[in-house]
């Protein structure tokens, strides 16, 4: 079990966040915290055959925030001086309007994470800038033995070392160390005028030697290669309405899109999703059943407690087609009296606090992935997705495939170009018919923007078929 | 309003940063640097969001960050830090060292040539004096988002109005003895209604906004809030439409949005990666003869302005495309030595990353047309007012994004519509570019008139 970090480690004494928290808290203020943040991240990335850069950043900093109502007063400061506490709080209470010193708040008390889900040790997590170097090339080499048609390959690996301090009005003080890792690579093949694209990349909350079990690292150089390879032959993407078979992992990025969003609190509380006031309704059919899981070991949207120190837990959001759960951070959960499911993050300490998702994902079904595309006549099997984005309010969503092959007859044909799907998140998982057998997590290689502020999430899903959805390619 | 100096010695703080600057790069040098460069930023912000008649968010802030570049020969490495204290800047030296000598020599590698460095700074109106109090500031947010609500009764809710304001300074200096300075300020209002169909009870959002350097520039609260209305309103009723193959304007934003992937597809990073759909095209026809594309750093008060570019040399006005012809990449000093070109003063510093390539002010150059003359223009087709997603692939130019917008009938914008996709390839879209409007307005570093392609595939029901 980790050891609990403490505050000594940003140069602050419990005293002085208590001396801060109280000045923070005063009447019609009904909740405050600060947030001690320090991050180190290091990037290593290669191209055209050799390791050219390497980068490393440095950041500490405090975020204090108080909450009245439905208001918010937020400050930060990268001094942690009482002095710069001070200034932070007393921006930071403006918002309530009221004269200081109402109620001295619980004295925190610090307490330990209740578990470890990603036990790495610091040493495991800084490795040599030689040990990277050294992966970055054998996978340069790897993407190239592949094909000769590979004619270029970039790769980089990042890495991240976060260390947290959360205390709070409500007698909370606990911290977190948040180690993050990726690989991401990128080949491009040449075949004549013919040049196409293909990535693949991975990571978690692991260390290095993750990358290297089972040499995983090549196993990535070979898939992004492939991908290259094979949009050679792609032919342009059919457009319309058409049933679509999306395989299972990454293509999970449709529920984070279409009804992710969607549920997190602060838009229902607003009423300005499209699912707002929707709980207890269908919203997807009865193969249906999707949770947001912030308890997997390892997972690169993973958390032992989220950013407000609340432990992060499995929500079910739909049940059997049926909407049961918004995911909440403090603020929301109080002002819906829903539930409060440890989904309040932020990027760092000069963002605020937002419902956020973890690893959002749809539970296995029975079907058999082969019968699925047996029963489609005319349409698409997507495999690999780029980036999705969706419209909250009038709940339009869109993900863009960048590995995708036509079917025709039941059988597997050609590989097609990239094409955009684009559905309405309430009504398209009412068109999910089959769900197979087959959940798959994705790789670990999610970002989730919102409000500005980017987080790691991780998503995935069974091969599903969707009866009818709209594909954007060229081709009639 | 209380109007006042901010900041009363922020000549003796830019002096004092130009300092540390000559110590770290002392330093550097002694740890092995053969040569090196080095970026402080530091800046206050402020930012409120009002939703539904009430402060929902107030922040302030005051930050600052120093990035460091070294060179130990042909190899380089570049680190960041918000701690400028002695020892943390000395470990960040060192470990920037440390990183250097761990890379691979890099035969273009290196700061620019010292005679290329910029040798005149001028103002370019960038910065506004101007200091707001907290209460105006709210009332600017409050006073749009009022104007929303007020401009129809089917404006039911709101995402809410922010108004925000920032200021800083940049001081950028390397082991050629250049040390160039500027600072500049943003002011921004945008109002974000949402309104509700009273038969269906379906929701549309829009917004609008804007930015200038200059606080006494913004339009009113009350135009923005109007505006961010009509375009809400105006969605309601949204319908799909049958796949087919036809013309689509693009209104101004989303002109911009094709502006900025020709952006991406000119710059040197992704020319000599090999990772552009416009490869080895310097001086030939890649767009329709109406278009000619300036990007201009020095524009006077221009938001993508700076007197001078993320490694240091002068910025200027380059032009792109001329009558359809592409005439110049965006490049840095690296990305240029690569492709054999020298830099077109492009390079872009975010302060803890080495240099990449971006616009400055890049813009296509209006023709005649108005707006409504163009959708006049059109029998059948689509008026394309938002897109969505992330559906283009920069080596093939193959492009498929989410839409809304307009159906146009017999010149006329006939209904909204909604859950489509638009389709083609932006080597030929470009080519296909009919007509150029004659409304070119400002509103960030991209900015384009709006503009007619000839066809493109609309995929719906």
């Amino acid at each position: 079990m980790l050891e609990p970090v403490q505050l000594a480690k940003f140069g602050v004494t419990e005293l002085e966040a208590q001396h801060a928290l109280d000045r923070l808290n005063v009447r019609d203020v009904d909740y405050a915290d600060l947030y001690f943040e320090s991050r180190t991240s290091e990037s290593v990335s290669m191209e055209e055959g050799i390791v050219k850069r390497a980068a490393k950043s440095v950041s500490q900093g405090v975020g204090v925030r108080a909450t009245a109502g439905e208001k918010t007063g937020f400050a930060y400061s990268d001094e942690l001086t009482k002095k710069d506490l001070e200034i932070a709080a007393d921006t930071a209470r403006y918002i309530a309007n009221s004269p200081q010193g109402a109620s001295p708040v619980p004295v925190p008390t610090q307490r330990r994470p209740t578990r470890d889900l990603y036990p790495i040790e610091r040493a495991k997590a800084e490795v040599a800038t030689a040990d990277r170097v050294a992966l970055l090339n054998a996978i340069d080499a790897e993407a190239r033995r592949y094909d000769p048609r590979i004619k270029n390959v970039m790769a980089s690996f990042n890495t991240e070392y976060k260390v947290v301090v959360v205390a709070t009005s409500d007698g909370t003080l606990v911290g977190d160390i948040q180690p993050l890792s990726r690989l991401q690579i990128t080949c491009i093949a040449e075949d004549g005028d013919n040049r196409q694209v293909g990535s693949f990349g991975g990571g978690g909350r692991v260390g290095f030697e993750y990358y290297l079990e089972g040499n995983r690292h090549l196993s990535y150089a070979r898939e992004a290669a492939r991908e290259a390879i094979l949009n050679l032959s792609a032919v342009d993407a059919p457009a319309g309405v058409m049933p679509v078979v999306l395989a299972g992992g990454w293509p999970g990025i449709l529920l984070h899109e279409a009804i992710g969003h969607g549920l997190e609190a602060d838009f229902n509380r607003k009423k300005t999703s499209a699912f707002s006031s929707l709980i207890g309704k269908r919203v997807a059919s009865d193969v249906c059943t999707i949770v947001d899981d912030g308890t997997l070991p390892f997972r690169r949207g993973s958390l032992n407690m989220d950013d407000e120190g609340t432990p992060t837990s499995c929500t079910t959001l739909i049940e059997k087609g049926i909407l049961r759960r918004y995911i909440t951070d403090k603020l929301n959960a109080r002002l819906m009296g829903i539930p409060l499911t440890g989904n309040g993050r932020r990027e760092n300490y000069q963002s605020v606090v937002l419902p956020r998702m973890t690893n959002t994902f749809m539970l296995a079904g029975e079907s058999d992935p082969q019968d699925m595309i047996r029963s489609v006549k005319k349409g698409l099997y997507a495999v690999s997705f780029g980036g999705g984005q969706v419209d909250i309010t009038n709940g339009k969503f869109v993900f863009s495939a960048s590995e995708a092959y036509l079917i025709e007859d039941g059988q597997i044909t050609k590989p097609v170009k990239g094409a955009t799907l684009i559905g309405s998140g309430p009504e398209v998982l009412t068109k999910v018919s089959m769900v197979g057998h087959d959940l798959k997590l994705d790789n670990g290689i999610g970002t989730c923007g919102k409000d500005g502020q980017s987080v790691p999430v991780g998503v995935g899903l069974p091969t599903i078929k969707i009866d009818e959805i709209t594909v954007g390619g060229t081709q009639r | 309003m209380h109007q006042g100096q901010r900041g009363t010695e922020p000549a003796t703080i830019t002096n004092g940063y130009a300092q540390l600057a000559a110590n770290v790069l002392a330093r550097a040098k002694a740890c092995g640097a053969t040569e090196a460069d080095i970026v402080v930023a530091d800046g206050e912000t402020f930012s409120v969001q009002v939703r539904v008649g009430t402060v929902d968010r107030l922040t302030k802030a005051r930050e600052k960050r120093l990035g460091l570049r070294v060179f130990i020969g042909k190899r380089s490495a570049t680190t960041s830090t918000s701690d400028f204290s002695q020892d943390s800047l000395e470990r960040l030296i060192a470990d920037t060292c440390t990183l250097a000598r761990a890379v691979v020599e890099d035969d273009v590698s290196g700061l620019p040539d010292a005679a290329q460095m910029a040798t005149d700074q001028p103002s370019l109106d960038l910065y506004d004096e101007t200091v707001l109090d907290t209460e105006t500031q709210i009332d600017w947010a409050k006073r749009g988002e009022a104007a929303a609500f007020a401009a129809d009764p089917r404006i039911t809710n709101s995402e809410g109005a922010e108004f925000d304001s920032s200021s800083g300074r940049v001081v950028l200096a390397n082991s050629h003895g250049f040390v160039g300075s500027y600072k500049s300020s943003n002011f921004s209002l945008s109002v974000s209604p949402i309104a509700t169909e009273s038969t269906t009870g379906a929701m549309q959002r829009d917004a609008w906004y804007e930015v200038q350097r200059k606080f006494a520039r913004l339009a009113s609260a009350e135009s923005i809030g109007q505006e961010a209305a009509r375009r809400a309103v105006r969605r309601l009723g949204a319908r799909k439409v049958a796949t087919k193959r036809v013309p689509v304007v693009f209104d101004q934003e989303m002109a911009g949005s094709l502006l900025a992937n020709l952006c991406g597809a000119i710059s040197g990073y992704g020319l000599y990666k090999r990772a552009s759909f416009l490869l080895d095209k310097l001086g030939q026809t890649i767009a329709s003869d109406l278009m000619t594309v300036y990007d201009d750093g020095r524009m006077a008060g221009g938001l993508g302005s700076r007197p001078f570019d993320g490694e240091g040399l002068a910025t200027r006005k380059n032009t792109i495309v001329e009558r359809g012809v592409l005439q110049s990449y965006l490049l840095d000093t690296y990305s240029g030595r690569k492709l054999g070109l020298p830099s077109t003063g492009n390079a872009s510093r975010s302060v803890g990353e080495s240099p990449s390539v971006g616009p400055t002010n890049f813009y296509l150059v209006p023709g005649l047309k108005s707006a409504q003359e163009i959708i006049g223009s059109v029998k059948e087709g689509l008026y394309v007012t938002e897109l969505i997603g992330f559906g283009i692939n920069m080596v093939t130019g193959d492009y498929s994004r989410g839409a809304s917008g307009f159906w146009i009938e017999n010149g006329e914008l006939a209904y909204p519509v909604e859950e489509i996709t638009i389709a083609g390839n932006l080597k030929q879209m470009f080519k296909d570019i009919e007509v150029i409007g004659s409304d070119l307005v400002f509103r960030g570093r991209i900015a384009s008139p709006t503009l007619k392609i000839s066809e493109l595939m609309v995929a719906g029901n």
